[in-house]
């Protein structure tokens, strides 16, 4: 422990999923006392998410071969109980001037929180591509699907197909079949070849690799039916799921089922980052515009860190490094000294996961004829029923060719969801449509609520906070 | 487990297979005495039971939900006395009175 | 570098300029209309969507009623009708105080046949049960309106286009000169244009221009508040106002409210957000006006950037200072309703040097000798503009 100027103004975490457990455990051993604010009930976040405490399933049946990692980061947060300030049920939805807008859900009361440095550990969600039949009860994202067992026990449907890409698609196919669901297929739409092409990529993390071997190999020996190379053509149903028709490279088939999972791998929620004023570049790999952060998790604004998944999808294990690193880069900041020595061995841990995260990429590839494909009676936007071809006749009508203003003109990203499900896809119409690259056609300007807010709250000025049951 | 009494002859969504062994909670579902488990969601509670949360009020198609994180904004389900809650993210508690055939007025 | 000679180039492709631009190709002349963004993606297509007469000053109604004979054939001008609906404009009075004044301007504007109705606590309650608050009354302007600006403001630039105008986006001003009878107008090393008019439509940031050729005007900006709740029941037909201000809304067709009330700020020339206090109250009144909102959620906030003149009337009309320059700004929150016909009435100023629309109100000569400075600049994008070789500048 060392000297260092105490500051007015505790420092604040956002998420406690694993980046932000690791970034409060680290803050606290030097003795801070961070606020923590996280909407869920637990903390833990997606990967880690803990069911209410009374339900029975022990960690090994919850989280598999992650139980370690789980169980270690769980142990982590409930330890620090009574050493931090931590805001559960809680929603940050504005930042401005200083003060973080809190909205805690269970009570809808308003908190106003200020802070002076804030590390934004977000985290992701599904990223979604529209297909026909997308919007049916029954259709779900590969983390739906991974929530509704883990946190509630319970699968999708009776019969249920994994449609998409990404490591999601196997390792949730391999959990509901290890649940004894009955898992009908598991349809990639990446092909054999990229993923055979990712392998020397994917060997740099040897351990993680395997795993993904495991799990497509117990599907197998398991009797799922597992297709490479598949065009998502349509889930069929007329008020719920009855089947899924997809093109397997040679002709069209369908598969009765009563429920889909589906998406592609994930996106990064970076909504409070750009509220804090956060520079953003696009991220090839990613296919999106991200929030800068350096080696360290700082940002382009002074007193704002970004850890974990929120800022750039590089998985779980990273999200906890990059935790620690940044809540290393804050206490230096202020003048705490740390031991410099760890910080760099996270960041070469970081670093060295560069080449995995590429081979990822290669393996569950963003399908980039994605658009080209999508018909013009496709619904893009499910909050508002906007469609592709509504997309491409404003497009065509107007001359849009970014997308705020496909957005004002359209409506698309108007809805609840703030442009979550759709924004992607709405993009990657308009970069066809236009002819622009998916970098020049924009990103969606971000504005306070990060999440819809009721317009009746009870107000609480200044900062109070509840401390729940860890 | 007592049985929920349904009018309605819709198949329900989810299927438990863990975690069976809860408490019971009673609320209302469209009008008809139902039942859940002690910690599920509304979301959890409604689609165990039947198929739909509400009807999008652009295609006044069904739906039940999409991400299960409070991401999409699908799930959001109104009560009986109006009010708005977001299924996936709300746990269901005795006496909800909930509504899955439209909006509230 | 693209060199064009055209017969008038404006400044600005808002609703105002585009509106110009539109009615100039009509009368046959060439226009060159330049926006550093994209036409109407400021404040006249952020703005709140009432298309109102109710409420302006004397001064401003002959400007306004011309305007509302424009919007109502708004379909046939620009190609599309953008929503716009006369749905009817509602004041709500909350104290016979505010019911007084109310009378009051329906007594004062009789000569301009607004169809005002005052109606009465009973009436409204008889004709409105989802009106909350402390209403005691309000004023009714039946065929007032409202309409969706986001797809208005850009509709009149397009159909500009299509009518011959040429229009340049993503092209900001970096220079403009005059040698005593043409304007030169520079954007970077891509694009020369001169021609012996220029109108100054370039909204909150009008005042650079207008400061320029010695006519500095006092115009600080605004940023009003808005918000927006998620699709609920239709249950409102009426843009809504309070007499004394506060809150306003209205209902859009798919059932959303706009809300607006209270001040913003801007972070940049691009981007403006509501302030967290203006979010609180506005949804507080929303919700006290409108008990029906009650459960519902606001899914967004925005805000834009508005010029106000200390009179809140507009700078319509010539320049004091340099024949063939024309300006057209400072709306100060009420330009979206008399937009068009501020266009028109440039139109006809620059083609025949007359309109017969009154606007010696909003001359800004009637700024001249005024030392105050503006104390709230908007963020200029472009470097300030220099000096015309002609004309010594008034400091600042």
């Amino acid at each position: 422990m060392s000297a260092h100027l105490p500051e007015l103004v505790q420092p604040v975490i956002v998420g406690a999923g694993p980046a932000g457990i690791r970034a409060a455990q680290t803050l606290v051993v030097h003795g801070l006392r961070p606020v923590l604010i996280d909407e869920a009930a637990r903390a833990g976040g997606q990967i880690y998410r803990r069911p209410p405490a009374h339900f029975e399933r022990p960690a090994a049946t919850l989280y598999g071969m992650e139980a370690s990692r789980a169980t270690s980061l769980h142990t982590a947060i409930d330890s620090l109980h009574g050493r931090i300030d931590y805001m559960s049920d809680s929603l940050v939805w504005n930042a401005q001037h200083g003060v973080l807008d809190v909205l805690h859900g269970k009570t809808n009361t308003a908190y106003s929180v200020p802070y002076r440095r804030l590390i934004v550990a977000t985290g992701t969600t599904d990223r979604v591509l529209p297909v026909p039949g997308w919007t049916l009860p029954g259709v779900y994202t590969h983390g739906g699907a991974q929530v509704a067992l883990k946190f509630q026990g319970c699968a999708i449907g009776d019969r249920v197909v994994f449609m998409g890409t990404g490591p999601l698609l196997y390792l949730v196919a391999y959990q509901y079949a290890k649940a004894g669901a009955e898992v009908v297929a598991v349809l990639d739409t990446a092909r054999l070849a990229d993923q055979i092409a990712a392998v020397p990529k994917l060997l740099t993390q040897p351990i993680v690799f395997a795993k993904g071997i495991y799990y497509v190999g117990w599907l197998r020996a398991h009797g799922v039916a597992l297709h490479s190379g598949v065009r998502p053509v349509r889930i069929d149903g007329d008020t719920r799921v009855s089947a899924v028709t997809f093109h397997d490279g040679v002709r069209e088939r369908t598969l009765v089922c009563d429920a889909v999972a589906f998406s592609y791998a994930l996106r990064s929620e970076t909504q409070l980052a750009d509220l804090l004023g956060c520079r953003f570049a696009f991220a090839p790999m990613q296919r999106s515009h991200l929030p800068v952060r350096d080696a360290t998790g700082r940002s382009s604004v002074d007193g704002v860190y970004l850890a974990g998944d929120g800022a750039g999808i590089m998985g779980a294990d990273a999200a906890e490094w990059a935790g620690e690193r940044a809540a290393l880069a804050l206490l230096a900041d202020q003048g705490v000294t740390v031991d410099n020595a760890r910080a760099t061995e996270l960041e070469n841990k970081l670093a060295h996961l560069a080449p995995f995260r590429e081979g990822l990429e290669r393996a569950f590839p963003f399908p980039t004829d994605w658009a080209a494909h999508a018909p013009d009676d496709l619904v893009v936007c499910r909050c508002e029923n906007i469609t592709a071809g509504t997309l491409r006749d404003t497009v065509r009508e107007t001359g849009a060719d970014e997308m705020n203003r496909l957005k004002a003109l359209s409506r698309i990203g108007m809805g609840r969801c703030q442009g979550r499900m759709c924004a992607i896809a709405a993009t990657e119409i308009l970069a066809y449509a236009t002819g622009k690259s998916i970098e020049d056609s924009g990103r969606l300007r971000g504005q306070a609520p990060i999440k819809p807010i009721p317009m009746v709250l009870m107000r609480r000025p200044s900062r109070q906070h509840t401390e729940a049951n860890l | 487990m007592s049985m929920a009494t349904l009018t309605s002859t819709h198949r329900p969504l989810l299927k438990r297979l863990a975690e069976k062994q809860r408490a019971s909670v009673a609320f209302t579902l469209d009008g008809e005495p139902a039942t859940a488990l002690d910690g599920d969601t509304i979301l959890t509670a409604v689609l165990t039971l039947h198929d739909r949360l509400r009807r999008n009020e652009f295609s006044d198609a069904p739906r039940a939900g999409f991400c299960m994180m409070g991401a999409c904004q699908d799930c959001w389900i109104a009560t009986e006395s109006g009010e708005r809650l977001r299924a996936c993210s709300t746990f269901i508690a005795p006496g909800m009175s909930l509504l899955t055939g439209g909006e509230a007025a | 570098m693209k060199l064009l000679s055209t017969d008038v180039v404006i400044v600005g492709g808002g609703i105002v300029g585009s509106s110009a631009a539109l009615a100039l190709s009509h009368m046959g002349l060439a226009v060159a209309l330049l926006e550093r963004d994209l036409c109407g993606a400021r404040s006249s297509g952020v703005n709140y969507g009432g298309v109102r007469r109710q409420g302006r000053p004397l001064s401003q109604l002959p400007l306004s009623q011309r305007a509302h004979a424009i919007w109502g054939r708004l379909g046939e001008l620009i190609g599309t009708e953008a929503e716009y609906v006369r749905s009817g404009h509602f004041k709500v009075a909350r104290s016979d105080q505010d019911m007084a004044a109310l009378e009051a301007y329906r007594e004062r504007t009789r000569d301009f046949d607004l169809g005002i109705e005052l109606l009465s606590g009973e009436q409204l309650r008889a004709a409105c049960a989802w009106l909350g608050g402390k209403a005691v009354g309000g004023s009714l302007c039946p065929e007032d309106g409202q309409a969706n600006p986001r797809l208005v403001s850009p509709a009149f630039a397009r159909a500009a286009q299509r009518a011959g105008a040429e229009i340049f986006e993503r092209t900001p001003v970096d220079e403009v000169s005059h040698d005593g009878s043409t304007f030169t107008v520079r954007s970077g090393n891509a694009l020369e244009v001169r021609a012996p008019v220029l109108l100054n439509c370039a909204g909150a940031w009008a005042g650079a221009l207008a400061a320029q050729f010695g006519e500095a005007v006092p115009m600080q900006s605004g940023h009003p508040a808005m918000a927006v709740t998620e699709p609920v029941p239709h249950f409102m037909g009426w843009s809504l106002g309070v007499e004394g201000g506060g809150v306003y809304g209205r209902q859009v067709a798919r059932g959303n409210l706009v809300l607006g009330g209270g001040a913003g700020f801007a972070l940049d020339a691009d981007r403006a957000r509501s302030a967290r206090n203006a979010i609180v109250t506005l949804t507080e009144q929303a919700v006290e006006l409108l008990p029906m909102l009650r459960h519902a959620h606001i899914i967004r906030t925005w805000s834009g950037t508005e010029g106000y003149l200390p009179d809140r009337e507009p700078v319509i009309g010539p320049s004091g200072t340099t024949p063939g320059l024309f300006h057209g700004f400072g709306f100060a929150g009420g330009g979206f309703q008399v937009g068009p016909a501020a266009g028109e009435v440039l139109a006809e100023l620059a083609a025949k040097g007359r309109t017969d629309t009154p606007i010696d109100a909003f001359s800004i000569v009637r700024f001249r000798g005024e030392t105050e400075v503006a104390r709230h600049l908007p963020v200029e994008v472009s470097p300030p503009l220099p000096q015309p070789a002609t004309e010594s500048a008034i400091a600042n």
